[in-house]
């Protein structure tokens, strides 16, 4: 079923509909490193600071240029995020993708087109406008050689009268992004002047589409979830940094270079902080472990790739009981798979990272303001718990561009765990290193250059007892084992709580991660399409809390969504779950490496239930 | 004869501590093996140098070598890794607290092959560490295979020669840009001992191969790390005194004959040369010389390269002075206007 209510009228393709006012998805067709990065992101905003709420999400390819590249907007009155199948207007900047693209379309949606291509020719059901950029550009950009890059924000001209975007609004957007260039900015206002003047001169408004102004986006802020984790890990304390760059992570260390260079140095100039780009995950990894043995907050940022190399040292950090966090930014897998796709297929290798019982807490972020608060919260829990938290990001949440609410500065003080100063020496006289005085399998440790003859303690990753002496006996092995499970166990009270929205149904829907948008929407279409009510848990963290056991629970049905083949946190369920409980989960799985969109979850779930 | 027989105070260094309070726990290693000779020169070395036990940081990856951290200075923390990458280990403790006087014991399996790809990387960067290979040519936990470091020709003992010509480490750090390289014997206490003391008292990445004869799995005839062939190879560069910053300079030198380079700390290497034009501040000389020696299959050893002055890995952070360890949250955690102006910029 379509979202858009179109009534074709004759076969000729002329259409007569209702005006469709801020519910639209408009997609660019352009062409990697041809500078439409920027124009999308000034049309994007132009819409945002209409007030309209609105997202955008980069398609791009894994190619430095000269390979297709799609950008989507979505723009709804109702606040729905997540991606939107069916594209209502398409803006073909792509000669190499335009006639596939057009082909593509469903009747009824309108095609802005470079006028040589020709695209009117091929379908008779859709609406064709024709734009002559080359014209155009070289009337307000004498330079030749930066043509093709003005070119694009023609395009932004065009739509912003087509669409009834305020060319003010579409004006602040440029000047933002050209904050620092005054000659580039007013270079791109003429490109878009242009394209409004030659669009409303010369088009014909034929198709639905219009924006026009709410009050939905006040306050808020547009920030991609790598940004949002820097920012939180600055935020979290955060003070030695490590990393190899990878795509989709890159970009989370890299602004988060940017923000510590701009407000963590000292009053002398000097840094409270050390950033070291390794020479591999591995060294990454080595490095966040001897950082967080020795007492810094350490974190790397990685993807599938770095994972997997982790793993060795995963076990290490485990065993030896080290601090450390770690972002993966998931791509979509296995090998190097699609490097520039989103996906949720680490969980379960990430879980259990490394040979031998190995179990890491894992957190979810869903949003980008949960990116800033779960930084807080991985530092905080590794230091806790003495353990690897890995912060389950995507591509999705990383790379794109998302509307949020301000962040809230974090209440809660910097938590460093159980650290025996020279002070506690005095005091306790010694200490061992992995006993559990407190009944939580949390031992306490001391820092390397604490100034104390009894401050020292032997990490290894070989076997050892609660004196961290190394130890062959079994019994030793055991009770190290069995204590640092406990550990685990006490974690799941203090892991973040999922969202739960419940009582309303017999059926319920848990995911996780960037999968939220989808479920939001797929839930009211399963409400208003078939009357079908659903109960929602938004899972945040691993081990599993009590809520998730009293969900599944009280559901005779769970469809548990997720981005992966496997049924990865399925998977991880059935090993948590009371055996008789198993039959009420169902998997609803995709893995095209594209954001989840809310009709394929409505329509598989329907499936499933058989209507 | 008095009654109460008395017992002579222990011998103490500057700051107090008596030889003791460096020792570690007792060896499960060989009896013989030259691990346990390095590890009584690193005892040694820290305490005349007067280190406190507490500064140090040992770091070790897999292997016998790797395993001797827990036979010296219990007092100091340690943190035994995994195979091949403890410079990262190494790398992230001294960028947590800089204070820290990092000791990373590793052997050839350890450095040459599992860990290159780290090695090479701590050698450029040049952090402030004392890395020792423990070098004895074979892999002695997994029952002596042979490792990257074994010479072209040398035999194991089932007879079975090695094909492939030996990384040599040193040449390695020198040309990476580690700043004191050098390499030794356990045999030779003497020089080790006077090679382990400038290593602390230097600042930047110290590499020093030290020969480690395996006497279980490599000391045999047609090995070229055994006693034997090291005492009839043994080729020093120099004869290596040390004086420490701390003691006033009695002997005199002939500058002719002696090079003197100035550590870090103040600590004076003397370098009387054995090989009159042989200079060990110049590190295409020094690799040539390496190079050099490998064809006249002669085991060098002695101060090959040493530069007191180039900056560290630290230097070119430009850290706080505390270490970052230990940064209270009014540092670490920027405050309400901070975020504020981030939410602003984001609108």
């Amino acid at each position: 079923m379509a979202t858009t209510d179109v009534t074709l009228q004759d076969a000729a393709g002329r259409l007569e509909r209702k005006p469709i006012v801020n519910d639209m998805s408009i997609q660019v067709g352009t062409v990697n490193g041809s500078g439409s990065q920027s124009s999308n992101t000034v049309l994007l905003r132009s819409i945002f600071q209409m007030g309209v709420p609105v997202s955008g999400k980069n398609l791009f390819p894994s190619n430095i240029a000269g390979l297709p590249t799609w950008y989507t907007i979505r723009a709804n009155k109702d606040g729905y995020i997540a991606r939107k199948k069916e594209i209502d207007f398409l803006i073909a900047m792509n000669s190499e993708t335009a006639q596939e693209d057009v082909m593509s379309l469903a009747p009824g949606a309108a095609a802005l087109y470079d006028e040589p291509l020709k695209l009117n020719t091929l379908r008779n059901d859709l609406i064709f406008y024709a734009v002559p950029y080359d014209k155009l550009v070289a009337t307000v950009c004498p330079e030749a050689k930066l043509r093709k890059l003005v070119k694009n924000m023609i395009y932004v001209g065009v739509v912003a009268q087509l669409l009834d975007i305020e060319m003010a609004e579409v004006e602040k957007a440029i000047r933002k992004q050209f904050a620092k260039k005054v000659k580039a900015a007013n270079l791109n206002m003429a490109a878009a002047q242009a394209g409004y003047d030659y669009a409303k001169a010369n088009l014909t408004k034929q198709d639905p589409f219009r924006i026009a102004r709410m009050d939905k986006t006040a306050g808020k802020i547009i920030i991609d979830g790598n940004s949002a984790a820097a920012l939180g890990c600055m935020f979290a304390g955060v003070t030695v940094v490590t990393w190899y760059p990878i795509t989709p992570s890159s970009s989370l260390v890299e602004t988060l270079i940017d923000y510590m260079k701009e407000h963590r140095l000292g009053p002398d100039g000097k840094a409270t902080f050390a950033i070291v780009q390794a020479e591999d995950e591995l060294a990454a990894i080595g490095m966040v472990i001897g950082g967080g043995w020795a007492g810094a907050r350490s974190m790397t940022a990685t993807a599938g790739p770095g994972i997997s190399l982790m793993a060795e040292f995963a076990g290490l950090a485990y065993y030896t009981e080290v601090p450390g966090v770690i972002w993966d930014i998931q791509r979509v897998g296995p090998s190097t798979g699609l490097p520039t796709r989103t996906s949720q297929g680490d969980i379960l290798s990430t879980a259990f990272l490394s040979h031998g019982d190995t179990k890491n807490i894992l957190l979810i972020p869903s949003s980008v303001s949960e990116c800033f608060d779960m930084a807080q919260d991985a530092f905080n829990l590794a230091e806790q718990f003495q353990t690897l938290v890995f912060v389950m990001s995507d591509l999705d949440l990383g790379m794109n561009n998302w509307m949020s609410d301000p962040f809230k500065y974090p209440e809660t003080p910097i938590k460093r765990g159980k650290v025996l100063t020279k002070e506690d020496l005095n005091r306790l006289g010694s200490f061992a290193r992995y006993k559990d005085i407190d009944g939580d399998g949390i031992g306490y440790r001391t820092l390397p250059g604490t100034d104390h003859p009894a401050a020292a303690y032997f990490a290894r990753g070989s076997g050892h007892n609660e004196k961290s002496q190394y130890s062959e006996r079994p019994d030793d092995f055991e009770h190290n084992m069995e204590r640092i499970n406990r550990k685990f166990e006490t974690a799941r009270s203090f892991v973040p709580r999922p969202e739960v929205d419940t009582g309303k149904s017999k059926i319920g829907i848990l995911a996780y991660g960037t999968s939220h948008w989808a479920i939001v929407e797929s839930r009211d279409q399963l409400r208003k399409e078939y009357n079908f009510e659903t109960d929602y848990l938004r899972l945040k963290a691993y081990p599993f809390t009590r809520e998730v056991h009293e969900f599944i629970e009280k559901h005779e049905r769970i469809y548990v969504v997720e981005q992966n083949r496997d049924a990865q946190m399925l998977s991880l369920l059935k090993l948590d779950v009371r055996t008789e409980l198993l039959p009420r989960l169902r998997s609803v799985s995709h893995i095209h490496g594209l954001p989840l969109d809310a009709r394929s979850v409505t329509d598989e779930i329907m499936t499933m239930e058989g209507k | 004869m008095a009654t109460t027989p008395s017992t002579p105070a222990p011998k103490t260094n500057r700051i107090n501590l008596s030889v003791l309070e460096y020792k570690g726990g007792k060896t499960t290693l060989c009896a013989g093996c030259g691990h346990n000779a390095i590890s009584e020169r690193i005892i040694d070395a820290m305490f005349e140098m007067g280190v406190k036990p507490e500064s140090v940081a040992k770091l070790s990856g897999i292997g016998c070598s790797s395993k001797s951290p827990a036979y010296f200075m219990s007092r100091s923390h340690s943190f035994n890794s995994v195979h091949g990458r403890m410079p990262s280990v190494a790398t992230g403790a001294m960028l947590a607290n800089r204070n820290l006087l990092a000791l990373g014991v590793s052997g050839d399996g350890d450095s040459a092959s599992i860990g290159i790809g780290q090695f090479v990387h701590l050698m450029r960067r040049n952090l402030p560490v004392i890395y020792i290979i423990e070098d004895n040519g074979v892999y002695g936990l997994t029952k002596g295979q042979f490792s990257a470091t074994a010479d072209l020709g040398s035999k194991l003992k089932t007879g079975v020669i090695n094909d492939l010509p030996a990384i040599d480490t040193c040449a390695l750090a020198i040309e990476l840009g580690a700043t004191f390289v050098g390499r030794s014997f356990s045999g030779d206490k003497k020089q080790l001992l006077s090679m382990l003391k400038a290593a602390i008292a230097h600042r930047g990445t110290v590499m020093l191969d030290v020969v480690s004869p395996c006497v279980t799995f490599n000391d045999h005839d047609g090995s070229t790390k055994s006693y034997k062939y090291m005492k009839d190879h043994e080729e020093p560069l120099q004869d290596i005194n040390f004086v420490p910053h701390f003691e006033e300079i009695d002997v005199d030198y002939d500058p002719g004959s002696t090079l003197e380079v100035t550590m870090h700390d103040g600590s004076r290497l003397r370098l009387r040369k054995l090989e009159q034009d042989y200079d060990p501040t110049n590190r295409i000389d020094a690799i040539h010389r390496l190079l050099d020696a490998h064809e006249k299959q002669e085991v060098l050893t002695g101060v090959f390269y040493v530069n007191p002055k180039a900056p560290t890995f630290l230097d070119l952070l430009n850290m706080t002075d505390q270490p970052l360890a230990t940064l209270p949250e009014s540092v670490t955690r920027p405050g309400r206007e901070v975020l504020e102006q981030c939410m602003e910029e984001l609108r």
